[in-house]
């Protein structure tokens, strides 16, 4: 007879962590409160549980953050390359060493699954800043002239869907090019930027090098705009991209962007077809969707549209939502209450304008932020949710009849930062891929990140890249 | 992709796409109560070679790095405390304690087939192994020694394990295995005719095995994977054993160098489940050779779990062929039940 | 040769899509060399002049892109023959539009011609030295690749008439991108001259659409349009830069803000080439040859 085979719960430790009550900000290489002694509290995505309060950097501190990152940029930038190199190094050891804390950690802040930290997060962090080492006494031999310069001070604004890969795809290259930086990490996740500012204490970093201000979007808005940031880089959505591209209007600032997506995965009628089920589960469900490169549109050539919606639902009941903590834990909690809200809302918008909502049926835990995976069918491309960015794990189903027809429709959006296709035709897979408008194009597989691959969008998604040689680009000036 | 080849039957209701175009042409499957020999006929998709070719050539490709990335995703899983104690108990409802050498003994038959009826004999709570699996002259011995167990006779067959013998020689090897008590055969496929694309041999050897085993032995078919090398061949072979009749499909001998991997388990895992949401034929897996840990053994049991379903989570349908395994499984059993490591001391050699 | 003979003077219009209309406006300015004396009147382009010039390049875009880029070499190679045979003329009206001696013109011309040629010779070269192979950590083919942006503003600078032109220009085509061209607001004559050499050599119409008129009145448009992906702000002035760096910021232009030029001669480096070129970044499996699979 068969029975069910229940995995019993398989926590991680949280006892390898320790989460101070309250953080200040870095600034120079010491933890300050901030100059009106303002904080704000971070809470656990999967339980609401408050896990510290954290100061609030004012434009003033914003003030003396940029200022420490300027006095120290002297002699930063003079530093011989392998010196630099060596800092960067013993950053990327001592993040492995302490990967499992870190990963928990990140866990707890974000509300991300702790298989996803543990087996993708930390280790891509550990990896860029390993990379990134290696070229700080290279720089000569990168393409960019014979002596590149860096460019000064950094101001640098992440978001909370991979905070410390984020900061670590922000700060390596920034660093090893021999500028120093200001970065203001999401007000939702700001805990392992700051457990990396002890890291680089750990690591004997120059004071004032790398300063961390903690703080919502007016701290973003002050250190963009101040006058002593000479390079602004920052991941998050279009709307602020925008917003900062006008505010660098008319200065000499430097400036990079990686911005919103809503990625196609094209699947043809020839796919390897569990391996494009899987693909499509991770494009859309890792990270509970909350990635800019998601593929967030699927679309299933008419012809096998039944059987593939079979097979993906299939598979989507076997998805397991819960305690982030859990190792078997596919998906976790959303990151916070107003993201949440705006994906329940973009969610019954699709449903309002006729598309056909179907969700993997699970038990959402009763505190937290929770959202059930989830697919549209019958989407159009007039539907919002085919054109919305939602940044949840909610999967538009569209169909087409022709390669000319997926190409058509998945350039038919004003992003362009990533896409897959499925097939196992190699010629197609050329063909297509040639014709996207993408900056990041993943065929037969989905999600795929790698420190020496150039990472960013074309189009609304931004401009500039992350990763690889092209990533040293954004802070050189050149 | 095959051209649709209209045979007047219309498929199952609701199934359309990628399967359904075969499913259509072997409809008259899904009316068959089980799964009987292939003598009733699929002319379809069996009617020659080119046909037949035509047919494993259109099932879907298989994406190799795809395949094993999910594989060694499921391989992560955590299976602890009570999970850990229903799996291993299931998986040592698996196994088919196997021993195949040529200086295989009555001696060392029996008393294989008294650890299978009594893998712990200190702990009368352990199940039973599923099978034992023998050469065919040793069946009768193997048959005394688990009689009234509940524990099948598994017998190789069909030349073993190379399969170079004719087809006479491997039906007369299967017949006698069978005429002493066999309650299961495995046999192995010609993976040189399959390697040269005579499918259509394959095919019909399979069948006449599955004639040979009549109703009372039921067929595992061995496709020696770690030969057959690609998974989009193997994906091929577990289809043409499924359509030949085959009760389970089985990776390999344990006689060469790549026997069962978790990625070639899992892909049979999805063929077997495929087949039957088209036919609805249900067959078993079974993973043999080189699975020697309990650990590997419970990610196999994920894979069954989230690839086929509960459905397979029997040892009707799921099978381990091994030998050591079964000690390692039951040390971690009496870890778990006693908190401390077990050593090879407190279990017996085989 | 008798000074009595009157000359045929040209009737200077635009070129958008291949073709020489008319300002939509109707409406021409008076361009005159350095010394006030009038050469000719140019056409003031309107916003829908802009707008049409937009539309005509997005049209041209898909073929020129996908052309082969020893295709898009040897058509600009055409281009600098085409130059070198209308030499005589653009000497002429360089030294008209800059006040130049003829030598000093002739120079310049010389070096807008090599100019093209440097360019014309990186259409198929670029590729490789901005692009290449990514050594991920994992069973991938991981291909980097630059691709043109799109359709591209160009603000030609106001003071080099031509060799600064052709600065500007030649990159953006050479890369497969096309162009509106904004000519420079007191000398337009010889980029207008330039559209003619262009009609007659192998660039597809559209490939290069060419502007003149008031600067400031029709780059607006342009920055803030939605389907011009990228604005060279080479011919604005400082308030001008970053009032259209601010409207470009609508749909995120890649935007190149006006840097100071001492000399337009001087040989240039990539930063022009890779301005307006996407990374586009594919990942394929690769995997073993056998399904040998991990070890146990």
């Amino acid at each position: 007879m068969a029975s069910a085979f229940e995995y019993a719960p398989a926590p991680e430790s949280r006892a390898v962590v320790d989460i101070a009550p309250s953080y200040g900000l870095f600034i120079d290489g010491e933890f300050t409160e901030a100059a009106d002694g303002k904080v704000f509290k971070t809470v656990s995505p999967s339980s609401e549980e408050v896990l510290s309060e954290v100061a609030e950097a004012t434009e003033a501190d914003v003030d003396r953050a940029v200022a420490a990152a300027r006095k120290a940029f002297e002699t930063w930038s003079a530093l011989p390359g392998a010196e630099r190199a060596k800092y960067l190094f013993r950053i990327a050891r001592i993040v492995q060493e302490r990967s499992r804390e870190l990963a928990v950690l990140e866990t707890l802040d974000n509300g991300k699954p702790i298989k996803e930290t543990r087996d993708a997060d930390l280790p891509l962090v550990a990896a860029h800043f390993f990379y990134y080492a290696g070229w700080a006494d290279k720089l000569e031999h990168a393409g960019f002239g014979p002596a590149p310069r860096p460019l000064g001070v950094a101001g640098q604004v992440i978001p909370w869907n991979f905070p410390l890969l984020m900061l670590a795809w922000k700060i390596a290259p920034a660093l090893a090019t021999g500028n120093t930086v200001v970065l203001k990490p999401a007000e939702t996740t700001p805990l392992s930027a700051l457990f990396f500012a002890d890291i680089c204490r750990q690591a004997g970093l120059p004071k004032g090098v790398v300063n961390i201000v903690t703080g919502d979007g007016r701290t973003g808005a002050a250190l963009v705009a101040h006058p002593g940031v000479d390079k602004v880089a920052f991941t998050g959505s279009t709307a602020v991209g925008k917003e900062i591209a006008r505010t660098l209007a008319g200065t000499r600032k430097k400036l990079t962007l990686e911005l919103g997506g809503k990625g196609a995965n094209i699947v043809f009628d020839d796919a390897p077809i569990d391996q494009a089920v899987e693909g499509i589960v991770s494009g859309i469900f890792f990270n509970q969707g909350q990635v800019c490169c998601a593929g967030s549109r699927l679309l299933v050539q008419e012809s096998i549209h039944d059987e593939l919606l079979d097979r993906l639902k299939r598979r989507l009941t076997t998805l397991r939502l819960g305690d982030p903590l859990d190792k078997n834990t596919d998906i976790g909690a959303i990151n916070s209450a107003e993201q949440l809200a705006r994906i329940t809302a973009l969610a019954d918008q699709g449903e309002a304008e006729g598309a056909e909502r179907w969700s993997a049926p699970c038990e959402l835990p009763s505190a937290g932020y929770w959202f059930a995976p989830t697919l549209f069918t019958g989407v159009t491309q007039a539907h919002t949710i085919a054109r919305d960015e939602i940044f949840g794990p909610v999967l538009s189903v569209l169909t087409f009849r022709t390669p000319d027809e997926a190409v058509a429709k998945a350039n038919n959006t004003p992003y362009g930062l990533s896409a897959g296709i499925w097939t196992e035709k190699g010629s197609r897979i050329l063909a297509v891929a040639n014709k996207l408008r993408a900056g990041v194009i993943w065929s037969n597989t989905f999600n795929k990140f790698d420190p020496t691959s150039p990472f960013g969008g074309y189009k609304e998604s931004g401009f500039g890249r992350e990763g690889g040689r092209h990533g040293l680009e954004a802070y050189l000036d050149v | 992709m095959l051209p649709i080849v209209p045979d007047g039957s219309d498929s199952a209701p609701g199934s359309r796409g990628v399967y359904s175009r075969y499913a259509r042409r072997y409809a008259r499957l899904v009316t068959m109560p089980t799964h009987t020999p292939a003598a009733s006929p699929v002319p379809d998709v069996t009617a020659s070679e080119s046909t037949l070719r035509r047919f494993l050539h259109g099932l879907p490709g298989v994406d190799a790095v795809g395949l094993e990335a999910r594989a060694a995703a499921l391989g992560t899983r955590s299976i602890k405390t009570t999970a850990k104690a229903y799996a291993l108990d299931l998986a040592i409802s698996m196994v088919d304690l196997t021993t195949l050498e040529g200086a295989d003994t009555p001696g060392k038959v029996r008393a294989l087939g008294a650890k299978a009826v009594r893998p712990d004999p200190a702990d009368r709570t352990a199940p039973a192994t599923a099978a034992v699996c023998v050469y065919p002259d040793m069946v009768p011995v193997a048959k005394e020694a688990v009689a009234g167990s509940g524990v099948k006779v598994a017998s190789v067959a069909t030349a073993f394990p190379a399969g170079r013998a004719s087809l006479a020689v491997k039906l007369a090897d299967v017949r006698e295995a069978v005429a002493a008590g066999a309650d299961e055969v495995d046999m192995v496929i010609d993976r040189g005719a399959f390697l040269a694309g005579k499918y259509l041999k394959v095919y019909e050897e399979i069948a006449a095995v599955k004639e040979a085993c009549g109703t009372d032995a039921r067929l595992k078919v061995i496709f020696e994977t770690g030969e057959l090398s690609t998974y989009d061949n193997i994906r091929r072979a577990s289809w043409l054993g499924m359509l030949a009749g085959a009760d389970f499909i089985k990776t390999s001998t344990g006689k060469v160098a790549v026997n069962a991997t978790p990625a070639n388990t899992l892909l049979m895992l999805e063929a077997v489940r495929d087949f039957r949401a088209q036919t609805g034929i249900q067959v078993g897996v079974k993973p043999a050779g080189g699975i020697r840990t309990a650990k590997d053994a419970l990610k196999f049991l994920v894979l069954v779990n989230e690839t086929a379903g509960a459905d397979w989570l029997d040892s009707h349908w799921f099978r381990f062929g091994a030998s050591s395994l079964l000690n390692d499984l039951l040390m971690q059993r009496q870890k778990l039940a006693t908190g401390r490591y077990s050593g090879p001391d407190y279990v017996t050699v085989d | 040769m008798s000074d009595a003979r009157l000359s045929v003077l040209k009737t200077y219009k635009l070129y958008v899509g291949g073709k020489f209309p008319r300002s939509e406006s109707g409406r021409v300015y008076e361009v005159t060399d350095v010394k006030g004396d009038w050469l000719a009147n140019a056409p003031l382009s309107s916003r829908k002049d802009a707008r049409d010039a937009v539309v005509a390049a997005r049209k041209a875009f898909g073929g020129w892109s996908g052309a082969t880029a020893y295709n898009r070499g040897q058509v600009l190679y055409r281009v600098a023959e085409m130059l070198e045979g209308r030499r005589a003329q653009f000497v002429h009206e360089v030294a008209g539009a800059e006040g130049l001696s003829k030598s000093k013109a002739a120079a310049v011309v010389d070096a807008t011609i090599d100019r093209w040629v440097w360019y014309a010779g990186w259409t198929d070269k670029i590729a490789q030295v901005v692009g290449g192979a990514n050594p991920v950590a994992g069973p991938y083919f991981n291909l980097s690749s630059p691709e043109p942006t799109g359709v591209v503003a160009v603000l030609a600078p106001q003071e080099s008439s031509f060799l600064g032109l052709v600065s500007v220009l030649a990159p953006v085509v050479a890369t497969g991108n096309t162009a509106v061209v904004v000519a420079s607001e007191r000398s337009p004559l010889p980029a207008l001259s330039l559209a003619e050499v262009l009609a007659t050599s192998d660039v597809p119409g559209g490939v290069v659409n060419i502007l003149s008129g008031r600067t400031a009145e029709i780059a607006a448009p342009l920055a803030a349009h939605q389907d011009v992906n990228a604005i060279d702000l080479a011919g604005a002035d400082e308030a001008l830069a970053k009032e259209l760096e601010t409207a470009a910021a609508d749909n995120l232009k890649r935007v190149v803000r006006p840097q100071p030029v001492d000399d337009w001669s001087a040989t240039p480096g990539l930063e022009r080439l890779t301005a307006f070129l996407e990374t586009k970044t594919v990942w394929h499996p690769t995997g073993a040859l056998g399904a040998a699979g991990s070890s146990y």
